[in-house]
């Protein structure tokens, strides 16, 4: 199956700047994250691939479809959340999702019944014959969501979908989207400058740094990496807890006050070291997962002098 | 699926052929436009000279009508060329005057509310944008001029008989190809201003300025230089040159003729009139090139 983005040494120029430097790489995750600090180039890949930009060298395929020669059908594929404020002026809600999804190629029929359903989707209902100049900036976000699933695509595309959200409004949007990612039908790309929403919404994330790909790592792999690092903070016991996880065959440092760092070998599970412990009348007061988080990745690539991990 | 069912799912049905996606944006905007009272009256205005035009010609070929209107027959005026030409002088100011009221309308808006990457993110390219915004006016200025010129041209046909359509088929190509051209030159110059000025009632305003200044400039030009070149920069001289080499009449009465006219004596080669015109569309068309697009950029 062909992964969703394939960028082939992707360059892209503002004249005589170099905004995207030979991006090579392959994106196959359900929710890819795109991260950077202002200017890295995340909006000009997202408006790349939509065909805005015209790449100097190299090019890009979406689900194998080029985005030189085929930027009709990579758009076909696509749906995009830009990061503005976008929307057509004295238009219903409805209407205007309803024009978005037809443009895409929906027959009439379909594409009235879709908008109506994307609102109710999106949480706005009630607010869809409203005029869309009247919405406050969280009903026009979540009106660009809509207008964005409408037509059923396979790719997402959300430019700063958080942007100018209050805490709750945010919160909504988050869930919209992991919920829109779980139904498993499509896969969608989220840029942000905020790694907490890249965290609760991707599996993998692209981090560019000056235009170059600066780290490009699977988070599931990375979180299931990390649950084989612990730290324990124990009472009690006379040392046959100690012996116990040896025998396990974990890594055990220890250090002062029952306080362990220790590292589970394939097969082994946390349970394990609860029945040990409780064999040997041990309490286990405290467990963390040494967490390597999304900020560490990415404070990790941003320090790399040349990018990458 | 119902409404109620809040589920997102994904579509695979049948889509559209990919041609006639531009006819949507059309389509979209005629219904906002029947919202407007105004322009629905304004535009029903623009059937009422047509209207009279086909009674006239009725009239001209019933000596009873005649009698009872208490004309005399020998001083009606002919139904020719110079007829059709005022019809289609007085109709091209009507749809000029509702060319500079909607053009503007059309693309400032999507780039005020940064609509264009919502449009352009679609299989739709930039060219189909720009089709589909234009043939809003192709459609209405069409259903003002060249539409009611056939059917009265064919309503003088039938009423005349003896083959007057046949000697007088240069008529028919002069309303048809006059009007399109005209129809072109302005769609396109109310698209292009509409595209590089975001504010609207602006926009409209400079519509007009277009027309009149360059009339006025070019004027001013042949005055103080004593040439004619100046004339190639004033569009109702380009048209009416244009429309006098189509239907082989000069301009001679009418609206059409103050609005559309020739300087006497003008010496100006056909070619040059025809390549002012061309450049102006070339103008126009890159100006709207270098605004309707996903996104802007700064280049340094």
């Amino acid at each position: 199956m062909a992964p969703v983005i394939d960028l082939d040494g992707l360059e892209v120029r503002f004249g005589e700047r170099v905004i995207l430097n030979r991006l090579t790489g392959s994106l196959g995750g359900r929710a890819i994250g795109l991260l950077g600090p202002n200017g890295a180039g995340k909006s000009t890949l997202i408006n790349t691939l939509l065909g805005f930009h015209p790449p100097a060298a190299g090019t890009a395929r979406v689900f194998g479809h080029d985005i030189r020669t085929e930027a009709r059908q990579v758009r076909a594929l696509i749906g995009y959340m830009p990061e503005n404020d976008a929307f057509i002026a004295r238009m219903s809600g409805v209407r205007f999702v309803r024009l978005m999804a037809e443009l895409a190629g929906l027959p009439p029929e379909q594409a009235m019944e879709r908008a109506h359903e994307a609102f109710f989707h999106v949480g706005m209902g009630e607010a869809r014959y409203r005029e869309i100049g009247t919405y406050s900036l969280g009903m026009k976000q979540l009106a660009k969501l809509a207008q964005a699933i409408a037509h059923g695509p396979r790719l997402l595309l959300l430019d700063e979908p958080t942007n100018g959200l209050d805490p709750p409004a945010r919160q909504r949007m988050i869930e919209l989207i992991r919920e829109i990612r779980d139904r498993g039908d499509l896969h969608l790309i989220l840029s942000s400058h905020l790694l907490k929403d890249v965290e609760e919404c991707c599996d993998q994330v692209l981090i560019l740094k000056q235009g170059r790909i600066a780290a490009c790592c699977n988070l599931e792999e990375e979180r299931r990496a990390n649950r084989k690092f612990l730290e324990l903070e124990t009472r009690g016991g006379d040392g046959e807890f100690a012996s116990g996880i040896a025998r396990l065959g974990c890594e055990a440092a220890w250090s002062a006050n029952g306080r362990v760092k220790l590292v589970l070998p394939e097969g082994v599970e946390v349970r394990q070291l609860y029945e040990i412990a409780s064999r040997s009348q041990v309490q286990i007061r405290r467990l963390n997962y040494k967490r390597d988080s999304l900020e560490d990745i990415f404070l990790k690539a941003m320090e790399s002098p040349n990018g990458g991990l | 699926m119902a409404v109620y069912k809040k589920t997102y799912r994904g579509y695979d049905g049948a889509l559209t052929p990919a041609w006639s996606r531009f006819l949507v944006i059309p389509r979209f905007a005629f219904a906002q436009m029947r919202a407007s009272r105004f322009l629905t009256m304004f535009f029903l205005g623009t059937m009422i000279f047509p209207l009279l035009a086909a009674v006239f010609i009725y009239v001209h070929h019933s000596l009873a009508a005649m009698k009872l209107l208490e004309i005399n027959p020998s001083r009606i005026v002919a139904i020719d060329a110079s007829f059709f030409m005022t019809f289609l002088g007085t109709q091209s100011i009507l749809a000029y005057l509702l060319t500079a009221f909607i053009g503007p309308g059309l693309v400032s808006p999507d780039l005020a509310n940064n609509a264009l990457p919502l449009y352009l993110s679609r299989p739709l390219t930039r060219a189909e944008y720009v089709a589909g915004k234009l043939s809003v006016l192709f459609v209405l200025l069409s259903a003002m001029t060249w539409i009611p010129g056939l059917l009265l041209f064919a309503l003088q046909a039938y009423l005349e008989g003896n083959g007057w359509m046949g000697n007088n088929l240069r008529i028919a190509g002069g309303l048809f190809v006059g009007a399109w051209i005209w129809i072109l030159l302005q769609s396109l110059l109310a698209l292009a201003v509409s595209a590089w000025v975001k504010w609207k009632p602006v926009a409209g305003a400079l519509m007009f300025g277009v027309f009149f200044v360059a009339s006025g400039f070019g004027a001013a030009f042949n005055m103080v230089l004593r040439t004619q070149w100046g004339s190639l920069i004033n569009i109702s001289h380009l048209i009416g040159t244009v429309w006098t080499w189509l239907f082989d009449q000069p301009m001679r009465r009418g609206a059409g003729a103050a609005f559309f006219r020739v300087a006497r004596g003008d010496q100006i080669p056909p070619w040059c009139i025809w390549a002012s015109l061309a450049a102006l569309c070339v103008f126009c068309l890159w100006m709207l090139a270098r605004k309707v697009r996903g996104v802007e950029v700064a280049r340094s």
